[in-house]
């Protein structure tokens, strides 16, 4: 899975360049993510906008992460989600389970 | 005459890197939907994933133990219906004792055929000596 992390503000931004998370890829993003969160990154935000699809196991791995985040009493919140990937996250009702936000700006503001 | 009927057969090994492939195919498929007024853009994504989660399905039932084991996956268009079937030759599972996802305690899994029955009209699954059908169909309008 072609990832990228950067550092801003005091986030992880990780950016999934990917247009697909699937079953084929999703369980290398839920590694990656349960390794940033061991090694201690527990703020992360993930740019979804090169993903323009996501299955049932795509979300699987993102909850996966949410989950070891609040344990960790971090923050894990997902930032410029296109409108079809979005809906899945409203069918589902994970969108009142994830911190979602337009983009990096709106993310960083909601800190202050 | 077979101007408005829409048939492809497509049979992959039982790999999740084809799933890419199949998804796309679906898509593709609702941009030749000659008479479809409904959301475009909302029926490809869907039917991109439909495709996706059923032959996931497909390929977790597989023969494990069969290396060269394939799916086929079909797709069928014709006047206002669609109708997809994915076959496995493997054990078969139980539709209707799949239950639906609580989502107030959402987990990993479990949310796969809960998007096919949502985005799709009816689902069945059968039985067959050899093989087993998941059979899906979406009323167009």
């Amino acid at each position: 899975m072609n990832l990228n992390l950067e550092t801003i503000n005091g986030f992880n931004v990780l950016i999934i360049k990917e247009e697909r998370i699937d079953a084929h890829n999703s369980a290398e993003l839920k590694d990656y993510l349960l390794k940033m969160i061991e090694n201690g990154k527990i703020r992360i935000l993930i740019n979804l906008g090169n993903v323009r699809f996501i299955d049932s196991s795509g979300l699987g791995a993102l909850l996966s992460g949410n989950k070891q985040i609040a344990v960790k009493s971090g923050k894990l919140a997902l930032i410029n989600i296109q409108k079809q990937v979005l809906s899945m996250f409203e069918l589902t009702r994970l969108n009142r389970v994830f911190e979602i936000y337009a983009d990096l700006n709106e993310a960083l503001s909601s800190e202050t | 005459m077979c101007t408005s009927i829409i048939q492809v057969d497509v049979i992959i090994p039982t790999q999740t890197k084809y799933l890419d492939l199949i998804g796309s195919i679906g898509e593709k498929v609702v941009k030749k939907l000659e008479n479809f007024t409904g959301d475009r853009e909302a029926l490809a994504y869907q039917l991109n994933l439909v495709l996706t989660e059923a032959t996931v399905n497909a390929i977790k039932h597989a023969c494990s133990d069969n290396q060269k084991d394939c799916v086929r996956v079909s797709i069928h268009v014709e006047e206002n219906e669609l109708v997809i079937k994915v076959y496995d030759h493997g054990q078969g599972f139980d539709l209707e004792n799949i239950p639906v996802p609580n989502f107030e305690q959402p987990k990993e899994g479990g949310m796969g055929i809960f998007f096919i029955r949502s985005f799709m009209d009816s689902v069945t699954y059968t039985r067959h000596k050899n093989y087993n059908v998941l059979e899906i169909v979406k009323h167009l309008k």
